[in-house]
């Protein structure tokens, strides 16, 4: 329902309260899932079934809309305000991770060999990487030229192709707009197995763990939240190269594949971070 | 002020479902205020219910009522109620109800989001409150969740941090949707320096949540994780540390209070010029006032932990920086009673709010500066002395700036006038037991007595029995406040489409009492 002749207001919609259905579920399956107790994970997986349909059925409902011509210039500026602010809500969400990083390396670590904890950990000598003065399990720390250094490359590889797409767009060139949205696709996908290497190594052959203490937890942390973030962002590349192929998208008009775009580019960039601060140093 | 155009589009309220459907379908943002506005105040009631059995603990010496764990959890789920479920949806709902009326835009940029944000929050609410019943009890390691105490709770911590990430999801989506609408629905016209102070309140507020709202996610996910996937984060066997928590904790924890009072600010802003029938004294400079307390809140979080260690450097750092914060304040204050200087003043329920706000905010502003500096901090750290500080600038802060609020634009929201009687008997019972609740806590803080515990020495009784009768005056009071509220809901004096003289911003100016159910559809061209 367009009211009167101003920006689009939409109908009464079931998908919100869908998506409460499924917080509802997912919230009290994990809740019920950490102590154990019955019915957590039948919860939690009718949770994130519901949201998976959510989410479908949701931007199915926005595609359809945007393709009926309803968003205007204005709405399309909302588009853009909105996800720029999210973008940021982002970068502050990884900001806490990375901030955890810092002060455990630059101040609680040095801090427990200090005199003062000399008493209650005798020899711990700190230094980084480290699991801590009270782990004694040894570990390998992930070296960085190894997958990290050709992930790297794919990740900046596919932020290229994308941008290469995004121009074939513009210029309505849509076979090479499929072709380089596809290369990123795949570049992201293999991003993600060799991300899955990585963690079968390091948890097999390096007993790196999510239990290794500082190291082990910031390691996983920052590396599986962008992880997620990746798999996100290519279910994302998958679903505007699915309407790329159906026909979406004008080279005037396209906020759905730019939002894609500058996603894929924001968790981009914050691998950089973690290149450099996780492994690198 | 500006002199606006009258091309206001008319009602069609029949194009929506009824009956349940309308309420949980809704993309009206006076649908979602109201219910913003409804969930608040039953939240309030909830809340207040915790805070009415830790004052009747707290009556006499001894353990009379509540087990010691039950009390903390009390505490600890008071404290989370009001933050999350009474004083921030209440100021969503506002927002709601009134950005779009106050810019002229026909709704939220975002319609449905603008729906999920609200329908999040009865989950989360679900999520504390039935964790009172679960094996071990709610969480009790205090509202501000530090470790190793929470890393220790029982499952009802887990449903407590799994609230806190909806509630949070509740509040970026909430925000998102706010700044977009602020930034991009404006009327023709509407310069950002014409706005309505609450509108600019309210853009400041909603970029504080998204800048601090990720990191409180942050925070709770390496709970989550050091609880049930023993990273060590927070455990120093691990090289991780505790204090780390509390950083990062405020480095949300004090954006958020200004999140709570800068909505309060606007309000203040909007019924002080009304009631005193002169423009909001010094506009420019109040716009400057709010960026700058925002932006310097992001810099004093370390003065909630003076005494947990760290360098002096550190301690000075924060003490100044805290400080600073009262000047932009100070700025605020003198414009509110600038405003009112040689008015043609008249005092109805909003206005008498408001002054008792600027009254008593001004002593929670003064106790925090007293609490800022750190050797009186690290006597009065968690005692009840930073009690009566914060209630002082939550309850007759923010709280008293809601109920201003929601006298102020009932009549609009209504189309009926509350009773003014009954609204005046509610301001004064409120500012007597309100008082009388708290004034005497800063004594209690002054000689040690120290917070969240259920029992205490002999020479606090005296105080505490005053205080446990203030506040169940107080509580009391509020249900006054809920039957005035369901009276002009439900009938009383038609309001007049302007209902007070003195107001200039557009829903008053351009929209009938009730505003109808869809208004500016065809945006007014403000000059």
């Amino acid at each position: 329902m367009s009211q009167g002749t101003g920006y689009y207001v939409p109908a009464p919609s079931k998908w919100p309260i869908i998506g409460s259905t499924a917080l509802f579920f997912m919230g009290f399956g994990a809740a019920f899932t950490m102590s154990k107790l019955p019915l957590g994970y039948g919860m939690l997986i009718t949770g994130l079934v519901i949201l998976a349909f959510l989410i479908f059925g949701w931007f199915r409902e926005v595609a359809r809309e945007s393709e009926a011509g309803k968003y205007k210039a204005q709405e399309d500026k909302s588009f853009r305000w909105s996800m720029g602010w999210f973008i940021f809500s982002e970068v502050m969400f990884f900001a806490s991770f990375f901030g955890a990083l810092f002060y455990m390396r630059v101040l609680s670590v040095p801090w427990l060999t200090d005199a003062d904890q000399a008493l209650l950990w005798p020899g711990y000598s700190g230094g980084w990487p480290t699991a801590g003065p009270g782990f004694d399990e040894k570990f390998t720390p992930m070296g960085a030229w190894g997958i990290p250094a050709i992930n790297t490359l794919l990740l900046l590889t596919s932020g290229v192709t994308l941008t290469l797409a995004h121009w074939a767009l513009k210029k309505n060139d849509r076979g090479a707009l499929k072709l380089w949205l596809f290369a990123t696709i795949a570049l992201g996908i293999t991003f993600l197995c060799f991300q899955i290497y990585e963690y079968a190594h390091a948890y097999s052959e390096l007993n790196l763990k999510m239990t290794s203490g500082a190291y082990g937890s910031t390691f996983f942390m920052l590396t599986g939240f962008h992880g997620f973030h990746v798999t996100v962002g290519t279910i994302m590349l998958i679903s505007i190269f699915f309407r790329c192929l159906s026909g979406h998208f004008k080279p005037e008009h396209h906020f759905g594949f730019e939002g894609v775009a500058w996603y894929w580019h924001f968790v981009d960039v914050v691998w950089l971070g973690l290149f450099i601060f996780v492994y690198l140093l | 002020m500006a002199v606006i155009q009258d091309v206001h589009g008319h009602d069609h309220g029949h194009d929506h479902p009824t009956g349940i459907m309308r309420w949980l379908t809704t993309t009206n943002h006076k649908d979602i205020g109201t219910m913003y506005l409804c969930f608040s105040l039953a939240m309030l009631f909830v809340g207040g219910f915790l805070a009415m059995g830790i004052r009747a603990e707290l009556f006499m010496p001894g353990i009379q009522i509540l087990e010691p764990e039950v009390f903390n959890s009390f505490t600890t789920l008071h404290g989370l109620i009001m933050v999350f479920g009474a004083v921030m949806p209440a100021w969503v709902g506002f927002a709601n109800w009134q950005i779009p009326l106050m810019i002229g835009a026909p709704d939220m940029a975002f319609a449905r989001l603008n729906n999920w944000s609200f329908w999040l929050l009865p989950v989360a609410a679900l999520l504390l409150i039935t964790s009172f019943f679960v094996p071990g009890g709610a969480a009790a390691g205090g509202w501000t969740f530090y470790p190793p105490l929470s890393t220790q709770g029982g499952m009802g911590t887990d449903m407590m941090l799994f609230a806190v990430h909806i509630l949070g999801m509740s509040s970026i989506m909430g925000s998102i949707n706010i700044i977009t609408t602020i930034l991009n629905m404006r009327a023709p016209g509407m310069t950002l320096m014409k706005m309505p102070m609450f509108v600019w309140t309210w853009l400041i507020t909603a970029y504080l949540l998204v800048l601090v709202m990720p990191v409180l996610a942050g925070a709770v996910t390496m709970v989550l994780t050091d609880r049930n996937f023993g990273t060590s984060f927070f455990n120093a066997a691990g090289g991780g540390d505790p204090v780390m928590f509390q950083h990062i904790f405020w480095f949300f924890g004090h954006p958020e209070v200004y999140i709570m009072i800068l909505p309060a600010f606007g309000v203040i802003s909007e019924i002080i010029p009304t009631f005193s029938r002169k423009p909001l004294f010094g506009y420019s400079s109040m716009v400057y006032a709010t960026a700058s307390i925002a932006l310097l809140s992001c810099f004093v979080w370390a003065h909630h932990m003076f005494t947990a260690g760290m360098p002096v450097v550190g301690q000075l750092f924060f003490q100044y920086a805290t400080m600073l914060i009262a000047v932009p304040t100070g700025v605020k204050v003198f414009n509110w009673t600038a405003t009112m200087w040689r008015g043609a003043m008249t005092f109805e329920v909003p206005m008498l709010f408001s002054i008792g706000f600027i009254f008593l905010f001004v002593i929670g502003g003064f106790s925090g500066v007293v609490c800022a500096i750190v050797p009186i901090d690290i006597q009065v750290q968690d005692t009840y002395y930073v009690i009566a500080h914060f209630h002082y600038v939550l309850v007759s802060g923010a709280l008293f700036a809601l109920f201003a609020g929601a006298y102020y634009w009932l009549p609009k929201w209504t189309g009926h006038m509350y009773d003014e009687t009954l609204g005046k008997w509610h301001f004064w019972l409120s500012m007597i037991f309100f008082n009388v609740a708290f004034f005497v806590q800063h004594f209690l803080g002054l000689a040690g007595m120290p917070r969240r515990i259920p029992d205490y020495a002999l020479q606090f009784a005296d105080f505490n029995m005053i205080s446990s009768i203030g506040a169940f005056g107080f509580g009391l009071t509020q249900l006054l406040f809920a039957y005035i509220v369901i009276k002009c809901v439900k009938g009383g004096e038609k309001a007049a489409d302007k209902t007070w003289e003195g107001a200039t911003t557009l829903e008053w100016t351009h929209l009938p009492s009730p505003a109808p159910y869809h208004s500016f559809e065809h945006p007014p061209v403000v000059k």
